[in-house]
């Protein structure tokens, strides 16, 4: 194990908590059916690889000279950097389908009374 | 020859029901589209003898004008008059506007205040509409001296063609983009603005351009996604 470091540092120990709960409440979500399996498997993953980051910092290290950056910091940031505009707009996109749909419903549903008020003055005055 | 007036009313129970008073007398119908008031604008506007659509949450000057649209053909409307309730238009216009619609030459009329008369309108405002005017007969390629007047008439084919997606105040554009799309013959007519400490507070501010212009380029790039 020449990677492992003899003693932990405060920070990996914060970290691999938190990995610990994020990958616990992904497994929840998964289990109420809030989400498929395929974003269960890729948080898992992904999860798994900050795991082993933290773990052996140095695996960091092979990914920066594997993409040409200088230090394995680096290229955590840019990945970290990527994967959260990513995530931003996969939201930007859900959230305005999610707008406009409410749009149609808040229509739907005015429409719909103003036909059934209609009906009842037609019902109501005969003449 | 129906023709059906469509308010977009949003917390203006202060204005709106002078404004369906008045605009009853030139309409077979006016509609207006209560946009998740928090007032009694829907109330006010229904005792003056409008029909009101009330929106269950607050969806945008856009949304209440494609709803009320929708309301007005389904109801009949051969000619479809858009309005604003807070009183900055003369209802007494709406004669002239119609005009050229129900004589079958154009198939959407657009008020236009640089081409008619303007009270009170401050010099920032004046600069800001210009600058958009601009813009938008740009990105339409239609030629026109104002952009985003809400005073508007529309046949019954033309209103059909619209279908607004926008729901805040990009639909002023959005209109003038389906027109130029569906190539729907149109012309300007002069019309008469008041406004005052009340239009003002409700108006276009200068942020909303910017909200307009990404509002616009947002659809532009969702819709190739």
């Amino acid at each position: 194990m020449s990677g492992l470091p003899a003693r932990f540092m405060v920070i990996q120990v914060i970290l691999l908590v938190f990995i610990f709960f994020a990958i616990l409440r992904t497994v929840e979500r998964y289990r109420d059916r809030a989400i498929p399996v395929r974003w269960l498997l890729f948080w898992v993953l992904f999860w798994g690889v900050v795991a082993v980051a933290v773990l052996v910092p140095k695996t960091t290290e092979y990914l920066a000279r594997l993409v040409g950056v200088g230090r394995g910091v680096d290229a955590v940031l840019y990945f970290a950097i990527v994967t959260l505009f990513y995530l931003v707009f996969r939201v930007f996109v859900r959230v305005e389908r999610m707008e406009s749909d409410l749009t149609k419903i808040v229509r739907e549903l005015a429409l719909k009374k103003e036909r059934e008020e209609n009906s009842n003055d037609k019902t109501q005055s005969p003449k | 020859m129906k023709i059906t007036v469509v308010i977009p009313a949003w917390n203006e129970e202060r204005t709106v029901g002078a404004v369906v008073h008045e605009v009853r007398q030139y309409a077979q119908e006016v509609i207006v589209v209560d946009d998740g008031s928090s007032d009694g604008t829907g109330e006010v506007a229904a005792r003056e003898g409008a029909r009101v659509l009330r929106h269950a949450a607050n969806r945008g000057q856009g949304a209440a004008l494609q709803t009320g649209i929708s309301a007005a053909l389904a109801r009949g409307a051969d000619i479809i008059v858009t309005f604003d309730a807070d009183g900055q238009f003369s209802a007494s216009e709406i004669p002239r506007v119609v005009a050229p619609i129900a004589s079958g030459n154009v198939h959407a009329a657009l008020g236009s205040r640089f081409l008619g008369t303007v009270y009170g309108m401050p010099t920032l405002r004046k600069l800001m509409l210009k600058a958009a005017t601009v813009f938008t007969s740009r990105t339409t390629g239609l030629r026109l001296t104002d952009t985003h007047n809400g005073f508007r008439a529309f046949s019954r084919r033309a209103a059909e063609l619209l279908a607004l997606r926008q729901d805040r105040m990009a639909h002023a554009s959005e209109i003038l983009h389906a027109i130029a799309e569906h190539r729907l013959s149109f012309c300007e007519v002069p019309v008469t603005l008041h406004y005052n400490r009340h239009t003002l507070r409700k108006g276009q501010r200068l942020l909303n351009a910017f909200h307009i212009v990404f509002d616009l380029a947002k659809e532009r790039f969702l819709k190739r996604t």
